[in-house]
């Protein structure tokens, strides 16, 4: 037995030298070259909201509180409901794009004090019906509602019912389109595809195979950079035509996307904190980055490093 | 004849045995009659009675008890800062989790304190799977863990499968803490087992959906929500199946052991434990299976790892990254059920091999935990052995090669596949879906209730009332038959694949080789990975999920029927062999009936499954329950209507165990 155990430790003894003799760089040699994360600005909690437009808003400010401002960036992925319920527990500082969500204001801006707005990200939301290129295309006529009804039959699926098939997205979404067929009298089923991804697939398999699909769709989008959708005109949008959920006959209004921060966060006098406030861009911008992360597939921190590098004069502003 | 061959296995006296004692015959015959009464007097009325007290719901629309719900959710979120149950209880309960999470991260994850790196690197990581793998099974396992560990790697994937990794030990870990000794007192006592089996049935069906954000309510956003969500799906297998070990423990041992004066402690810890002990493996086998389909879900709530890598390639239809992380997911899956069904089987293993290699093997281990310990030493040290060398190149290649083939199929099969989804959904959903929800609701309810009681006794029935009154009491009863309808038909062709491929497994065990991998690789794949082509293939539709709903219950149907298949007696089929029965004989009068017990087990099994998919089926076009979950879980004014869909799934799926069960002791007996 003990003659067992000599050999093996002889062979260790051995290997492990060989091994070590290699050697190579060591970790932790080269820390000091990093960028120090222990400035005056401290963590940074991100609330990053799953979808890509999101993410392209998360990236860029991410990117510039860790390169500009020295913070430590904590993303976390999260839906908007809980991101919103890590205000009042600090885990959360700031939501950096948020679709009206009147009943989250209410609860955690006026009732638990425990966020508060941070102004307007810049973007329009637009929230509204749409089909894909082609059909607007063979169709003109399409694009407005009151033509809808002739083409109910050509828009019937399995799922519809014999009616003409409107089909909704993710549950998360801001949408009025049940009462809309019902006060519209329109001769159409909504359809819940559940997903956005379920959503934007098809149209993506609509546009590609000339099928007839018509649905729930909002801007700014990637996937419009992929697919141009047409949007259809509803009856036009007054202020306050849309306050009695069950009587709305009219079209969305476009949203001033905003930022939400926890009211902490607001108080502390992080430089993060204003990077929130000030950072603001365009539709065009957000797409610009989107683009970069879905169709380019680039990681968020590359696409965000080549829209900052490229739009450097933007950047200064927010951080001044 | 058949009956004469089952009974007793003797060809030369199929022709002479007498018939079966009457009085069960007229029972066979008049349930099935009663069955088809139930179905005819259903369908008149329905006829009459269409359209009427349907209890349709809205999507938008709440009833009181949903509303109370979100009341009592905002009140909790409300106070949970002041509330001392808060402060003493589930935030010391988050501590520790936290830390033990954390420390696992940090030791393979997660860049440490100082350290831009994890304590162990890949390297030491690899040596530390393989040994550990050597000395609880043997080497061929453990090559395998080397192997599947250097693959994750070479997927690009390191730290994101160390992520789910640490997370996976600490949520499994955790959980066995519990459900051992659970599970040994529910093995000791029938009236702790009566009375924690609803609790795990309900720990079991209820969509995770639903309790994920009110988790992160009591207990943050962080590693330890994302461990509790894990442990509460992953914990009842293990305590399930322990308590199942110290059951089928002989008794006779049992009393032996009394005989000789052992006490309840020394029996138990002398006998009881040490001969569950490969029962009990298997059940924290089972565990960490569980824990690693939750992997995706958790990441909803910001839990790190692969399923991270999921969700957000799901967000830009990216099949191939997703299908690449899936692919980890598979590969850890593969390794630790390898592993632990290794570890399960080694002592007796061992013991049936030659001695020498028995002589050899403690100084064997020696030396093996001195070659990991420097192993270790070096990727904590240096920067070659710790961080995962190269680009990731495999991972790049499969998941291109998966966007090649995604597209194909979605370029060349649509035709065929949406002509199977429409003669599907016109030819036997609709009708049946039409059929259900159009029924006045106590049409459907009576119909159901009758059911139970014919196919699975009074008992049955009794639960059947009480779940289709509490269905009734959810608010969502006209969602429940939606997704009843789609549950069916899933179960359905689940069944028909199932018997057809689980005869052709229990007939070959070629064929049983080659498929298995197949089978343990879609019961593991996370949906969210198939689901994007699956939406190009069929649309967004109830039958997308349907569809989805199959490839997760077909495996665990075909395997369970390939195992009733394979345990008919080798003398029983040769003695049909020589009767002169051919192959489809042998397969319909012989295998199946024999297999009846399988068949109803795996027709129980493959309804649980198809119900856990309710809420993926959500996210693409099924509705009903399923949307409402995921609805629950997106919007705080719905969180109520969410909580009770959840209910009525749960609901749903004990009404059918029950039944099921009740009718499978009834075959058997």
């Amino acid at each position: 037995m003990a003659r067992h155990w000599r050999a093996g430790a002889a062979g260790i003894a051995v290997l492990g030298l060989t091994l070590t003799a290699c050697g190579g760089a060591k970790v932790g040699d080269d820390s000091a070259g990093g960028s120090d994360s222990s400035g005056k600005c401290g963590t940074f909690n991100l609330a990053v909201n799953p979808w890509v437009g999101y993410e392209a808003n998360a990236a860029v400010v991410a990117y510039v509180a860790e390169h500009d401002l020295g913070c430590k960036v904590n993303q976390k992925d999260l839906k908007e409901e809980i991101a919103w319920q890590g205000f009042g527990t600090g885990e959360v500082d700031a939501v950096i794009e948020n679709w009206g969500h009147d009943d989250l204001k209410k609860k955690y801006i006026t009732d638990q004090k425990t966020a508060v707005e941070a102004g307007p990200t810049g973007n329009k939301g637009l929230i509204g019906w749409y089909v894909p290129p082609w059909l607007a295309k063979a169709h003109p006529d399409i694009t407005d509602w009151e033509n809808l009804d002739k083409y109910a039959a050509e828009f019937k699926t399995s799922e519809s019912g014999g009616k003409g098939q409107l089909l909704d997205g993710d549950p998360s979404f801001v949408t009025n389109d049940e009462a809309l067929v019902k006060n519209l009298k329109l001769d159409y089923k909504v359809v819940y595809a559940g997903s956005e991804t379920a959503l934007i697939q098809a149209f993506r398999k609509a546009e590609k195979d000339k099928e007839w699909v018509i649905g729930y769709f909002y801007e700014p989008q990637w996937f419009m950079s992929e697919v141009p959708l047409v949007k259809v005109k509803l009856p036009e949008y007054k202020e306050g035509c849309d306050t009695d959920t069950e009587k709305v006959a009219c079209d969305y209004p476009v949203y001033e996307l905003d930022k939400i921060v926890s009211a902490k966060f607001a108080k502390s006098g992080s430089p993060a904190y204003d990077l929130v406030k000030n950072f603001s861009w365009t539709n065009d911008d957000q797409n610009t980055v989107a683009k970069y992360i879905a169709v380019d597939k680039m990681t968020p921190e590359a696409a965000a490093k080549k829209w900052v590098e490229d739009n450097r004069a933007k950047v200064e502003a927010w951080i001044k | 004849m058949t009956v004469a061959v089952e009974k007793t296995g003797k060809p030369e006296k199929t022709g002479t045995v007498e018939p079966p004692p009457p009085v069960r015959s007229v029972r066979k015959v008049s349930r099935s009659m009663v069955v088809g009464a139930i179905l005819v007097a259903w369908l008149v009325l329905f006829v009459v009675l269409r359209g009427k007290q349907t209890l349709s719901l809205a999507a938008a629309d709440l009833t009181d008890l949903h509303r109370w719900f979100n009341d009592v959710n905002d009140s909790i979120g409300a106070n949970r800062n002041s509330n001392p149950l808060f402060l003493y209880f589930f935030n010391e309960i988050r501590l520790v989790i936290d830390s033990l999470v954390t420390f696992v991260q940090e030791l393979i994850s997660q860049p440490s304190a100082d350290r831009p790196l994890p304590q162990i690197g890949w390297l030491g990581v690899v040596g530390i799977a393989g040994y550990v793998s050597w000395a609880v099974g043997n080497w061929r396992v453990a090559l395998l863990a080397v192997a599947g560990f250097t693959f994750l790697g070479l997927q690009g994937l390191w730290q994101e499968s160390m992520d789910t990794l640490a997370l996976t030990l600490s949520a499994v870990f955790v959980a066995l803490l519990f459900a051992i000794p659970l599970g040994v007192w529910a093995g000791l006592s029938d009236r702790f087992h009566r009375i924690v089996t609803p609790f795990l049935d309900f720990m079991q069906t209820m969509p995770t959906f639903v309790y994920l954000a009110p988790l992160t309510l009591f207990f943050q956003i962080g590693p330890a929500s994302a461990t509790i969500a894990t442990l509460i799906y992953a914990a009842p297998p293990a305590i399930r199946i322990t308590a199942h070990a110290i059951r089928s423990v002989p008794q006779t041992t049992v009393e032996a052991a009394d005989s000789l004066g052992a006490t309840r402690r020394q029996s138990l810890t002398k006998v009881l434990l040490p001969m569950s002990k490969r029962t009990v493996v298997m059940g924290v086998n089972q565990t960490i299976m569980a824990a690693l389909a939750m992997v995706t879900i958790a990441a909803l709530i910001d839990a790190p790892g692969l399923g991270k890598t999921v969700v957000q390639a799901l967000q830009s239809l990216d099949v191939g990254t997703a299908f690449n992380a899936g692919l980890a997911i598979v590969v850890l899956a593969i390794v630790l059920d390898r592993v632990t069904t290794a570890a399960s089987t080694r002592e007796e293993a061992a013991r049936r091999s030659k001695n020498r290699f028995l002589t050899w093997r403690r100084p064997l281990l020696g030396a093996g935990a001195a070659v990991t310990a420097v192993l270790v030493y070096l990727s904590h040290t240096y920067v070659w052995a710790a961080e995962f060398p190269g680009e990731g190149g495999a991972g790049s290649a499969i998941s291109s090669g998966a966007d090649t083939v995604t597209t194909w199929a979605q370029d060349n099969l649509s035709g065929v596949t949406n002509a199977i989804r429409d003669a599907l959904t016109n030819g036997l959903l609709n009708p049946f879906q039409t059929l259900l929800t159009d029924s006045p609701w106590w049409l459907v309810g009576a119909a159901l209730i009758a059911l139970g009681v014919v196919l699975g006794g009074w008992r049955a029935g009794v639960t059947t009332a009480v779940c289709v009154g509490l269905l009734v009491g959810t608010g969502v009863w006209s969602d429940s038959m939606t997704t009843l309808a789609s549950t069916v038909v899933a179960t359905v062709l689940v069944m028909l694949l199932g018997i057809v491929f689980g005869v052709w497994m229990g007939r070959s065990a070629l064929v049983d080789r080659l498929l298995r991998p197949g089978l343990d690789a879609a019961q593991v794949m996370p949906p969210f990975v198939y689901l994007v082509p699956f939406l190009a293939l069929f649309g967004a539709t109830r039958f997308t999920a349907i569809v989805a709903a199959v490839v997760y219950a077909a495996p665990v149907a075909m395997k369970i029927i390939a195992d009733g298949v394979r345990n008919v007696p080798a003398t029983t089929v040769e003695a049909a062999t020589s009767a002169g029965c051919n192959t489809w004989q042998i397969i319909t009068k012989v295998q199946l009936p024999m297999a009846r017990s399988a068949l109803t087990l795996a027709t129980n099994q493959g309804l649980i499954y198809v119900l856990s998919m309710v809420v993926v089926g959500g996210l693409v076009g099924a509705g009903a329950l399923g949307y409402d979950v995921v609805a629950g879980f997106s919007q705080g004014q719905l969180y109520g209507k969410g909580l009770a869909a959840g209910l009525a799934i749960v609901l749903l799926g004990v009404m059918f165990d029950r039944i099921t069960q009740a009718a499978a002791r009834r075959t058997s007996a």
